[in-house]
């Protein structure tokens, strides 16, 4: 095992934790290593297409982290706090224990998935998922396709699959229209939010944006059981056809089917809180608790950018500066930039009242519909519960290797759960880098 | 051009390709199958839900969201759970 020393570790490489890095640098004496999972900084926002950064906001915090003395280790899950000031991460070429003075979490957010009949078949993506894997290479050119859920995100997404010669067929929100219009008019404090939204939807408007609307189901084309298609001629690559062929929405109270290739469905995001659960930070309602200065209730560790609270990217920017500067005792540049936070948190605020999801989400699934996807445990038996942990118990849900962060953000929808505190590995990994 | 097998058929990917993407531009969707027999794809894109998991040579329950595409890999989609 590879030991690494730094005064400063930064855990993930998206806006917060590369705003945190360039802030903690600034201080010339202090050693910064920033450590992500993926093979490129920019975190999901800013995710590289093909390997390279598209946005230029992006390439211009890459670049200015390149000019500094920041450390860089890319690739690297970190999946255990075993001792104090001390993390371990899993890599490709075996396991990096890091030594550290101070710590900045900066890990991010996930879509949130609810469960509805169908939703288990391949061709369903997250929203986000799908854009993920676009930035990957796929290839969407003339696939019908279906964006869903709620949330900001699901019109970036509908955008960029457009860009890509998708044929979005429809963007359903489950928000009421009264409520965006309210979100809509709050935005005046926030000028660029608005030429950004202009622009955006502008650049959509022949996409039909439905509100009130979500999908209760979709299925599969009827096939009789077990025929395959032969793909590219080959035996080999043959799939039973078992996947996406229809969505049907809830539009303003009326069903509507829809043919499609694949959905796109996520219900606005939470937040990746598993590290600072396992370090023993104090989380509330489901975010890590920071203090003016981003510092959580552990000393020597702070947290910036979704999880102490979705805010989206210029929240997280603030926040990482501020944590950065913080963990580094410069307090007055942090302090300065106390009112800029309350700004951008003011609009994530206004984000997730406008966002909330509806009830009617919680009557999508049937007894058989698989809440949790890696056990297999579905809705029937899971409701006669009456806590995440009993039910974990019982059922295996929440017990497979996403270790419940599918399932365990549905059912505290469906069934106000709290889901337990994480525990070490928060990823599976290989024995031997135990 | 890098080329990686998939499920033995050759497949040549464009450079910074990850191996899910590989797949399903192949013209797979069943990358898994889950422990109660249905057919599982990819769902999150980024390496939290576990649904894209394939064999790379020979190396079973890799994320395949996670992971670039590189000559000479070999996949295989949609074994029988262990």
């Amino acid at each position: 095992m590879s030991i690494v020393e730094t005064n400063i570790l930064i855990v993930g490489g998206g806006p917060a934790g590369m705003a945190a890095a360039l802030a903690a640098s600034s201080k010339t004496d202090a050693s910064v290593t920033l450590v992500d999972d993926n093979p490129r900084l920019g975190g999901q926002i800013w995710r590289a297409e093909l390997g390279k950064t598209k946005s230029e906001d992006a390439a211009n915090l890459i670049a200015a982290i390149d000019s500094k003395k920041i450390d860089l280790v890319t690739n690297a899950q970190v999946f255990a706090a075993s001792t104090p000031n001390t993390l371990k991460a899993e890599t490709s070429t075996g396991a990096v224990e890091f030594q550290y003075e101070k710590l900045i979490l900066a890990t991010g957010a996930r879509e949130r998935f609810l469960p509805f009949p169908g939703w288990t078949l391949p061709g369903v993506f997250g929203a986000g998922g799908l854009q993920a894997l676009v930035k990957g290479g796929l290839k969407v050119e003339n696939k019908r396709i279906v964006v869903a859920g709620t949330g900001p995100l699901l019109l970036v997404v509908a955008e960029s699959l457009k860009s890509k010669g998708a044929r979005v067929l429809a963007i359903a929100e489950q928000t009421p229209a009264s409520k965006l219009n309210k979100f809509g008019l709050s935005l005046w404090r926030y000028p660029s939010k608005v030429k950004q939204g202009i622009a955006l939807k502008a650049r959509i408007l022949d996409i039909p944006y439905l509100t009130d609307t979500w999908v209760t189901h979709c299925t599969s084309p009827r096939v009789s059981k077990g025929e395959t298609r032969t793909l590219n001629d080959s035996p080999l690559l043959t799939r039973r056809l078992s996947h996406l062929g229809s969505v049907t929405l809830s539009q303003k109270g009326k069903l509507r089917s829809i043919d499609c290739d694949y959905l796109a469905i996520g219900f606005h995001l939470i937040p990746n809180t598993e590290l600072a659960s396992i370090l023993g930070c104090q989380i509330t309602n489901s975010f890590v608790s920071v203090d003016e200065f981003q510092q959580t209730t552990c000393e020597n560790v702070f947290c910036a950018g979704e999880p102490t609270g979705i805010g989206g990217v210029e929240a997280s920017l603030v926040e990482g500066k501020i944590a950065g500067f913080a963990a580094t005792g410069q307090f007055e540049e942090a302090r300065n930039l106390f009112r800029q936070r309350e700004k951008t948190r003011r609009f994530g605020e206004a984000l997730n009242k406008t966002f909330a999801l509806r009830d009617e989400l919680k009557t999508l699934a049937d007894s058989e519909t698989l809440v949790c996807r890696c056990e297999d445990v579905s809705f029937g038996p899971l409701k006669s519960f009456d806590s995440w942990r009993t039910a974990k118990l019982q059922t295996r849900c929440g017990m497979g290797p996403c270790q419940g962060r599918i399932c365990g953000a549905a059912t505290e929808f469906l069934f106000a759960w709290t889901v337990g505190a994480a525990r070490p590995p928060i990823f599976p990994v290989k024995l031997e880098n135990l | 051009m890098p080329a990686i097998t998939i499920n033995k058929t050759l497949i040549s990917v464009e450079p910074g390709t990850t191996v899910a993407v590989a797949i399903l531009n192949a013209g797979v969707d069943h990358f898994r199958t889950s422990v109660s027999g249905s057919e599982r794809g990819p769902l999150c894109g980024m390496g939290i839900c576990f649904e894209c998991r394939v064999t790379i040579n020979g190396i079973t329950n890799l994320r395949s969201c996670t992971l670039l595409a590189e000559n000479g890999m070999e996949v295989t989609t949609s074994e029988p759970p262990a």
